[in-house]
């Protein structure tokens, strides 16, 4: 079985995992050895299927699913792996690319195989340059070894895989705006459908898979579906990398089974909040989160795709981000609005509009030259956003102010330029 | 219209390798690695650098320039010779990073934005750089790259832009003893 505790972050128990020699000698590439060898292609994603492994990206979408979608009458298939990493509080991927970046780039391969694609390439946001460095390094080190190229393991298959640096594009996240970018256009998304298991890079079936969910299929391939079932939960199974950030005492990655309770990460983990505050809300999709107000009953919720919406919020990528009483919410309404008004790609008008006076509204709220009617008027241009954008960018941006308004309504109503956070007042 | 091909004589293993990576038949995805091989050596690209690179892939001036607006990282000005963009994005700023950059910006006497009298350093203000849980941080963008720097203090960046001043003038005059033009 599995030789230590975690699955994802190994590097934190096995010194100098980064060395292709190292993981070699921790049983790495025996997995793709395995599928290549002694599994046809559709077994591989039958067993990614039954292990129930969810895409880490965000909309938890079934993986295996997703690779059987593929369309085997057009050909060639092309694997992305999506590093573009830009939701705000998120911090995972890098981890896994810096630390354990063989079983990253061999889940890629087993993907690659699954879908009989000869080329993958992994789309990194362009602030990731010295992450695509040291890749490319370990590219060459696979390439010299044998573990890429032509006719792995004394089969007919072969693959490479390439790094794409992004420029700085929030947007580059989303699937299909990171294959325009890869194709040398404008990031912007694309009607949909077609999806990209038909229409995707170069307008062939693609699988577009985030970092995490990949560096999860060695093992699953190593050690079986039941195996990894036995973690999580049972619509949600497996492990899940948080990524806590803001008011907490230890800010980090914490490898936790999915189904873990905010309870658990904030204050086991995190060490709680800093002396004397008190959580207030919590944010578990980064920027893109509703605010769940901090109440027992929140504190105890699994984190899990189904259980947080119960709370009103959603796991997204499971950024989570503390917020403590020493924070004002107008303040934060307007960074996190004025974030997507900076990312909108400007594609929709819906988005590109909604956004500038979402942000306009804000920053009055928070300069105290608002009128009273200005908080209805935010929440009602949210409102008039919603299921009219293009991609889930636009979306995604109403939900903190309109959240905060619906549940923390009278911070509103206070005077303006409170104190910000504990940390600004000086 | 005689075709420029300074890129080409500079840099003819660099943009070999970057085509080589792309299927033959799809170099425009060679743009965005081309574009940071045109910003290396002076961090903006000019006008003759976009119509090179558009000769090279087959594609318009116009398209090669509307990557250049829409992606942050790529300037069409020039600007410092470094970058240091801080990120005060929400979990950055609930950790003091609003304050960090407002203090630095007044140690060196510009705003955000702005750009060192000398010309050596601009300082921003930009969105989440995936490293959230070591504020405040940095990151240094030059032509040759990229660094991060986390969990800073305003005078370790402070003695980090000292040292730049520091290489800069030793290149300026190990150009001027070599008879030559400094970077760009
Ligand atoms: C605005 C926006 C930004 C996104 N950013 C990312 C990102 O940085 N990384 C990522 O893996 N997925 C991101 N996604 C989700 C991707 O579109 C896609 O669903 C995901 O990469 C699929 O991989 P998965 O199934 O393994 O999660 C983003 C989506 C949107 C709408
Ligand atoms: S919703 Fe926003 S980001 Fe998405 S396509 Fe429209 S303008 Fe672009
Ligand atoms: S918020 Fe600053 S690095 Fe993420």
């Amino acid at each position: 079985m599995a030789d230590n505790g975690y699955v994802l972050l190994r590097h934190r128990e096995i010194p100098d995992l980064d060395s292709l020699e190292v993981y070699r000698k921790h049983g790495g590439f025996q997995a793709l050895e395995k599928a290549v060898t002694r599994m046809k292609p559709a077994e591989v994603t039958e067993v990614v299927k039954a292990s129930g492994l969810r895409g880490r990206g965000g909309a938890g979408f079934p993986t295996g699913l997703k690779w059987a979608f593929m369309d085997n009458q057009i050909w060639p298939h092309y694997v992305v792996a999506n590093a573009d990493e830009s939701e705000p509080g998120t911090f995972k991927d890098r981890e896994i690319m810096e630390g354990n970046p063989y079983q990253f780039l061999e889940g890629v391969a087993i993907c690659a195989y699954a879908v009989q694609a000869h080329l993958a390439y992994v789309y990194l946001r362009g602030e990731f340059w010295q992450i695509a460095e040291r890749l490319d390094s370990h590219l060459a080190a696979m390439e010299a070894a044998g573990l890429l190229g032509e006719r792995l393991f004394g089969s007919d298959y072969s693959l490479r895989i390439r790094t794409h640096l992004g420029a700085g594009a929030y947007i580059c996240g989303e699937e299909t705006a990171m294959l325009e970018s890869l194709e040398g256009k404008l990031g912007q998304p694309r009607l949909r459908p077609p999806f990209p298991a038909t229409f995707g890079l170069y307008g062939k079936p693609t699988v577009v898979n985030n970092v995490e969910t990949l560096t999860n299929v060695p093992r699953i391939i190593e050690f079986g579906a039941d195996w990894y079932r036995s973690m999580g939960t049972e619509k949600s199974p497996g492990p899940k990398i948080f990524s806590l950030s803001g008011c907490v005492n230890k800010p980090g990655n914490y490898e936790l089974p999915l189904g873990t309770t905010f309870r658990h990460l904030i204050f086991e983990c995190g060490g709680g909040v800093p002396e004397g505050n008190s959580v207030k809300a919590i944010m578990s999709a980064g920027a893109s989160s509703s605010l769940i107000v901090a109440n027992d009953q929140a504190l105890d919720t699994p984190m899990d795709y189904e259980s947080v919406p119960n709370v009103g919020g959603q796991l997204g990528s499971a950024s989570v981000i503390v917020i403590d009483s020493s924070v004002s919410i107008p303040w934060l309404i307007n960074k996190t609005v004025h974030f997507f008004r900076h990312e909108s790609c400007g594609k929709c008008t819906p988005c590109r509009e909604g956004t500038f006076w979402m942000g306009h509204l804000t920053q009055r709220i928070l300069d105290g030259t608002a009128k009273p009617e200005d908080v209805d008027l935010l929440y009602d241009v949210g409102g008039q956003m919603r299921g009219k954008c293009l991609c889930a960018l636009g979306e995604f941006s109403i939900e903190a102010p309109r959240s905060s308004i619906e549940r923390f309504r009278s911070e509103f109503d206070l005077a303006p330029s409170q104190p910000k956070t504990a940390v600004d007042q000086g | 219209m005689l075709e420029r091909k300074y890129l080409a004589e500079k840099y003819p293993q660099e943009i070999q390798n970057i085509l080589d990576k792309y299927p033959a038949e799809q170099r425009r995805s060679a743009v965005m690695p081309l574009l940071y091989l045109a910003q290396r050596d002076k961090m903006y690209i000019n006008r003759e650098d976009l119509q090179e690179i558009g000769d090279i892939l087959g594609i318009t001036l116009t398209e090669v320039a509307s990557l250049v607006g829409f992606y942050t990282l790529y300037y069409d000005q020039p600007k410092g010779v470094y970058h240091i963009q801080v990120c005060t994005d929400l979990p950055c700023a609930l950790r003091g990073a609003d304050r960090f950059l407002a203090e630095l910006c007044d140690r060196l006497g510009i705003q955000p934005g702005e750009t060192t009298p000398d010309g050596l350093v601009t300082i921003e203000p930009v969105m989440c750089l995936a490293a959230c849980d070591k504020a405040p941080m940095f990151q240094l963008q030059s032509g040759a790259g990229l660094t991060y720097y986390e969990n800073q203090t305003v005078e370790n960046a402070l003695s980090l832009i000292e040292q730049l001043r520091k290489d800069a003038s030793g290149r300026r005059v190990s150009a001027r003893e070599r008879g030559r033009d400094g970077n760009g």
